[in-house]
């Protein structure tokens, strides 16, 4: 497999990861905890995306006031991705659709991709870590 | 790729969602509570029947029989052990767990 | 071809540590390389020395330190996982004032970057969690 992938400019290997979530934030800490490894990840010049399929476009909710939970509030982390030029955020339009919502409705910009079209974009993945 | 599923699919939606986003070619191997969706008679069943037509569909042997459940495998469900759990992830460029 | 493995669970609540500690074992018989067992989230508790488990049961913890031991397997645990779990090594310990520590043998802690560092150079990355 090596021999196929890109190389950066280093030398080293750059693969393309996908993190993709599918719980939503606070009843869990997958959200929270998954978030801090796409951020570790900046580190390695890798070729980064992220996808919010089922509850996970739960997280990209604008809005988010823990306060009465006592909870850290991480919404702004998704705002500073960008900063890591962590840019591809697609979101899966029927996930979004079957909770009623939009993409007026999130903290930050994301590409609302159907389900075939975010498919094909996992089969082009070396490697996905799903939370 | 190869789509892993773990979860029962009368408990949880991963099956659904790995069934929606696999695309033809797939394969999905059926591990812990989702073999329970491998099984005759099941509301899951006749999904993963209409999808056996375009995906692979391969069932963890050692689980189906800790759950008592081994002999209500639905026709075309492949059986592997962990042997073949191996083979299945290194033949696919890569694979997604649907937790 | 290389192997890397994530849990994502603890032992006994979820199923995912020993469905990951047989994978492992069939990677190895099938004479692949297991490059390293990355625990994160509650997975971290996989590297408790002080699980005692009825004599009757499998030991999750003793079987990932046994394996190990025997193929020089690379586990960690992620620190900032571990940390708020209160699963602390020595070195841990001094640094943050604490009067105990509780990491098995063959586990180190280390960083985040270590999982994606597993991801970059194994050929496959496995994850088990709920």
């Amino acid at each position: 497999m090596t021999d196929e992938l890109e190389m950066e400019e280093g030398g080293g290997v750059v693969k393309k990861f996908m993190f993709l979530n599918r719980k939503a934030p606070y009843g869990t800490i997958y959200a929270l905890e998954g978030l801090e490894v796409v951020l570790i990840s900046a580190a390695f010049d890798q070729d980064v995306c992220m996808a919010f399929v089922d509850d996970g476009v739960y997280q990209l909710m604008k809005n988010v006031d823990t306060t009465g939970i006592d909870m850290k509030n991480f919404s702004k982390t998704y705002r500073a991705l960008e900063g890591y030029d962590i840019e591809k955020l697609y979101v899966e339009k029927e996930s979004m659709e079957a909770r009623g919502l939009t993409e007026d409705d999130f903290i930050v910009d994301v590409t609302v991709m159907s389900s075939a079209e975010l498919a094909a974009l996992m089969n082009e993945q070396d490697v996905v870590i799903s939370h | 790729m190869l789509h892993i599923v773990n979860k029962s699919p009368t408990e949880r939606n991963s099956l659904d969602s790995c069934l929606r986003l696999a695309t033809k070619g797939s394969a999905v191997l059926l591990i812990e509570d989702a073999v329970y969706a491998a099984t005759k008679g099941t509301a899951a069943a006749a999904k993963l029947q209409a999808a056996m037509a375009d995906l692979k569909v391969y069932a963890l042997a050692p689980d189906l029989n800790a759950r008592g459940v081994a002999g209500r495998v639905l026709e075309g469900v492949n059986l592997v052990d962990y042997g073949g759990f191996v083979d299945l992830v290194a033949e696919h460029n890569t694979c997604q767990s649907w937790l | 071809m290389k192997f890397a493995i994530l849990v994502n669970e603890g032992p006994y609540t979820h199923q995912a540590s020993d469905s990951a500690y047989q994978f492992a074992k069939a990677v190895l018989a099938k004479g692949h390389e297991l490059y390293r067992v990355f625990f994160y989230h509650d997975g971290v508790n996989n590297a408790s020395r002080l699980t005692v488990p009825p004599a009757d049961d499998r030991h999750i913890v003793n079987r990932w330190s046994a394996l190990a031991q025997e193929h020089g397997i690379d586990l960690v645990v992620c620190i900032a996982a571990a940390q708020r779990r209160g699963m602390l090594d020595e070195n841990e310990m001094k640094r943050q004032g604490k009067d105990a520590n509780n990491i098995a043998p063959g586990f180190r802690i280390s960083g985040l970057g270590q999982l994606v560092e597993a991801g970059i150079q194994a050929d496959r990355l496995v994850t088990f969690g709920d």
